[in-house]
């Protein structure tokens, strides 16, 4: 089964470390476990072996040394951390990421515990740029200002590292230093910015007390967080060039994004302001930018009426504009609400399968482990010499079931990161909801604007016709006019600047709709095809380990059966 | 087989039946290694489930093999009523050796045995337990032996019940993965949307192959290391009984040395009231002897089972063993094949030095 015969040089190494792998492991040692961590060395070895002389992409324009060394540096770190690690006993959790011969395309080379892209990575860009990030390095800072109170509050920066191709980028290589909060900044400017875009959401902001954001588990956690998160944006066509990112990866010292007040705050702010509105005196005039914009917590009064409208509109379905391509959102849109219902469901029940797997696995090496001892038992209270071929058996069942329990932990391992893909979607549908509300906040602001208007001409036609009424005009009135027509004017253009948004974020959302689909779709199928091969690899492997027991067993019992006239056995 | 009346016979049997025989055995045949039966379960007993009843018919049907394979536990009467006798016969017979059973033993036996009572209790309470135990350094050995070897068994027998329960619990979540797949594949189309479905359909099948390697698991490799560990419990009973046996014999030796003794002392005292001694003397000469014979018996039964118990260890539990391996091999081979049809499918160029390197 050596393929097609084409005896391919990276194949033959990778076959001869597998063999290497059946012959170093478990000898007559008890204590053979051990090996384990060999093995994942030996195979890591072989792995990154493979790598160097595997061309990474079709692409000549691909920066050969730097991307290639970094990429197979991070393997043979994780190769290295592993070994280290990981014992016979302790089971990975569920996210434990362990190395992996296989590689998938991943141009991006995020993580590197992951051997597999880890986020809907985009391939199909126009030049072979790349933009990959790693987060390391947490350090905890003291917070500035705090030397008066004692144990005062401190917070954890990041080092950010960045290694891109992006001409926009000025540099190829470089590093900051970040703290969350500075992500949350970022995620929110971004979402200002891209409105109607899929932007992938940021990390949780983690509601516990300071005691448990020092541990290391956390820190860790997060860490790796922030990467995946880095590296989803890294990999969105439209976002890995946006201004935000790159300040935030590139500018050094303090962030130079101004942060969003949250909602609260711009209430309080809005709620100064109310008063004035409601009087109508409001000297500044929102110029129709802003007014284009849907209204936040400092236009309050607008926040209202465009909630009235909202209200009318019976939003969540968005009816009164009945555009023939709104059907087709829609119908989208439903569809969508269930792929995310049936991607939750599916997530769920393969994290269920494999936790199973990972038991079976562990129950495999307690059993091996026990039947050890037994062999050792028989062998040194050796009474009667049939006690000496019982030991051979258990020993040899032994050792099969040992190699096995670890072949279920590494399937286990290599099938969750391909499951992983599942949650991955389910996490970007949230994306999706932000983007659809996006654009279900600019048709509002489209909506009210649209009724603004029409109010203002209908003011207007009155205010004309109560001129009329008087001879020869009335001086007051036509100032009314003159200043509804002003303000005719800017809120026509705000109405012309809203529905041009609004149209913008519509075709954001289709193109945005079209790559997800067909990512989704390139994603799943790899996702099947690495889970498929893993299976049948693993499951390959275990085969033959047992058929060579069996065999063996077969050998020799067919000389004990002669020897067994005692009677007593009747087990056929 | 010689002797029984019939060459083959059919006859109706209830599981307290084989409780019954299990127990004539027992008190029949102490030294000897009784086969294991298994479990009363009071419990499961209000679950019928096919799954228990087969289970336990094919434990009981071992239990009978061991029985008749066995050069002494076949001769006897009880064993040949069980399998023989007519349903009104075998209820008679029943009763007719429960009542002997139970009045076989002589009024001096039942004091005897009082006397056992009382003097274990007042040397436990005055903390004078006349530790009267064998010396044999050999046997030593083995009773050390079987008590490890019970705990080895133990272990893995506990394991392999573990096993099984994790395999069937793995083939269910399969099983629900396969149908969150099938609803998945609703959402999608295309290509997608076929692989995915059959993608689950291999999973459903794999499913339930695994679920029926379960119990196959449960009959072939739990069952028989949980039969061993009852084996050697029962080598422990007849551990207790030798250990018994020596005591009595012990302390009837003792007996009878005190009453000699007694007897010269009166021979020279009184020679008039020496005859009612001289009876009483060849009285418990008589019951050591016994008790000696008895002793006996269960050395050379012990002794004979412990060869047979490990020679059969060796074979069955070998061979179980190798099933297993089989077995699993079996599944192994059966799970690469089955995922393996989806290859061609999903296959790229990536997908052969995948296949390469498992091989």
């Amino acid at each position: 089964m050596m393929g097609s015969g084409e005896g391919n040089a990276q194949q033959a190494r990778l076959y001869t470390s597998t063999d290497a792998m059946e012959s170093l492991v478990l000898e007559d040692n008890p204590h053979s476990f051990l090996s384990t961590s060999d093995y994942r060395s030996a195979m890591s070895g072989g792995g990154s072996m493979v790598h160097e002389a595997h061309p990474l992409a079709a692409s000549p324009e691909q920066p050969t040394g730097k991307f290639r060394d970094s990429f197979s540096k991070g393997f043979q770190n994780s190769g290295r951390s592993h070994s280290l690690r990981d014992t016979m006993i302790e089971p990975p959790s569920y996210a434990d990421a362990i190395f992996s011969p296989y590689m998938g395309d991943d141009l991006n080379g995020s993580s590197p515990d992951l051997g597999i892209h880890s986020s809907p990575s985009f391939t199909s860009s126009p030049s072979s740029e790349f933009l990959s990030v790693r987060v390391s390095d947490p350090q905890k800072v003291p917070e500035t200002g705090s030397s008066l109170v004692p144990g005062g509050s401190s917070y954890v920066t990041y080092k950010f590292s960045t290694h891109t191709n992006i001409p926009s980028y000025l540099g190829s290589e470089f590093c900051v230093k970040r703290r969350f909060r500075d992500v949350v900044t970022l995620a929110d400017k971004l979402a200002e910015s891209y409105r109607g875009y899929f932007i992938p959401p940021r990390p949780d902001k983690s509601v516990v007390d300071s005691q448990v954001m020092q541990k290391v588990e956390f820190i860790e956690q997060r860490r790796a967080a922030l990467e995946k998160y880095l590296a989803r944006l890294a990999s969105h066509p439209v976002l890995r060039h946006s201004d935000e990112l790159r300040i935030f990866l590139q500018a050094e010292g303090r962030l130079p994004l101004q942060p969003t007040p949250d909602i609260a705050s711009r209430m309080l702010d809005g709620a100064v302001k109310l008063p004035l509105q409601l009087f109508g005196e409001t000297s500044s005039m929102l110029s129709p930018q802003e007014a284009a914009q849907p209204a936040r917590g400092r236009e309050l009064l607008r926040m209202f009426k465009e909630l009235k409208q909202s209200v009318t509109n019976d939003w969540s379905s968005g009816k009164p504009v009945v555009i023939e391509e709104d059907k087709e959102f829609l119908e989208n849109k439903e569809k969508l609400t269930d792929l995310e219902r049936q991607l939750s469901y599916a997530s769920q029940q393969a994290e269920t399968w494999v936790k199973g797997q990972q038991e079976v696995g562990e129950v495999m090496g307690n059993l091996g482990l026990t039947f050890i001892k037994l062999a050792k038992f028989e062998t040194e209270s050796t009474i009667v010499p049939c006690q000496r071929v019982f030991a051979a058996d258990a020993k040899r069942t032994a050792t099969a079931a040992v190699k096995a329990s670890r072949f279920y932990r590494e399937s286990n391992a290599l099938s969750v990161k391909h499951l992983d893909e599942l949650h991955e979607y389910l996490g970007l549908m949230q994306a999706l909801h932000s983007a659809f509300l996006d654009r279900n906040n600019a048709l509002i602001t489209v909506q009210t604007l649209t009724t603004d208007v029409a109010t203002l001409n209908k003011q207007i036609e009155k205010s004309v016709a109560a001129s009329s009424k008087v001879f020869g005009g009335s001086k007051s009135q036509n100032r009314k006019t003159e200043e509804l027509k002003e303000s005719l004017k800017n809120t026509d253009e705000a109405y012309q600047l809203s529905h041009k948004q609004y149209d913008q974020i519509k075709d954001r959302n289709k193109a945005e709709l079209k790559r997800f689909d067909e990512e989704r779709n390139r994603d799943f199928m790899n996702m099947l095809q690495g889970l498929i091969q893993t299976q049948v690899g693993y499951s390959k492997k275990m085969a033959n380990v047992w058929t060579k027991v069996a065999e063996e067993a077969a050998g020799s019992s067919n000389r004990t059966s002669e020897a067994s006239s005692s009677g007593f056995s009747v087990l056929n | 087989m010689q002797d029984f009346r019939e060459t083959e016979k059919i006859v109706i049997r209830r599981f307290s039946d084989f409780v019954w025989l299990y127990e004539r055995l027992m008190e029949c045949y102490k030294g000897a290694v009784i086969p294991s039966l298994p479990g009363k379960n009071a419990v499961e007993k209000f679950r019928f489930t096919a799954e228990f009843i087969e289970v336990r018919r094919k434990a009981l049907d071992v239990f009978l093999k061991r029985v008749t394979a066995h050069p002494e536990l076949r001769k006897s009467e009880d064993v040949k009523n069980f399998l023989q006798a007519d349903e009104e016969i075998w209820a008679m017979e029943k009763t007719r050796s429960t009542e002997s059973s139970v009045f076989k033993k002589k009024p001096s036996d039942f004091m005897q045995m009082l006397k056992d009572v009382q003097s274990r209790v007042s040397d436990a309470v005055m903390r004078k337990e006349k530790v009267v135990e064998e010396t044999d350094p050999e046997y030593e050995r083995m009773k050390h032996y079987v008590v490890e070897l019970e705990e080895h068994l133990a272990e893995a027998q506990r394991h392999a019940m573990r096993l099984v329960k994790r395999q069937r619990e793995s083939g269910k979540n399969l099983a629900d993965f396969s149908k969150a797949l099938k609803l998945l594949s609703q959402c999608e189309s295309g290509a997608l949307k076929q692989t995915l479905s059959d993608v689950a359909d291999r999973a459903e099948e794999l499913a339930a192959k695994q679920q029926k390697q379960g119990l196959d698991l449960l009959l072939t490799f739990e069952e028989p290391l949980k039969e061993y560990v009852g084996i050697v419990q029962n080598i422990k009973v007849a551990m207790a009984d030798r250990a018994h046996a020596y005591r009595e014999h012990q302390e009837l030796l003792e007996a009878y040395s005190l009453k000699k003794l007694s007897l010269e002392k009166q021979r020279l005292l009184r020679p008039d009231k020496a005859g009612d001694m001289e009876a009483d003397l060849q009285l418990s000469k008589e019951q050591c002897d016994e008790a000696q014979t008895r002793y006996q018996r269960i050395v050379d039964l012990m002794n004979q089972d412990m060869l047979r118990f490990q020679e059969g260890k060796t074979h069955d539990l070998g061979l179980v063993l190798q099933n297993f391996a089989r077995a699993q091999a079996e599944l192994a081979m059966c799970t690469a094949d089955t995922w393996g049809t989806l290859l061609p499918v999903l296959g790229s160029s990536s997908m052969t030095r995948e296949e390469d390197a498992y091989t």
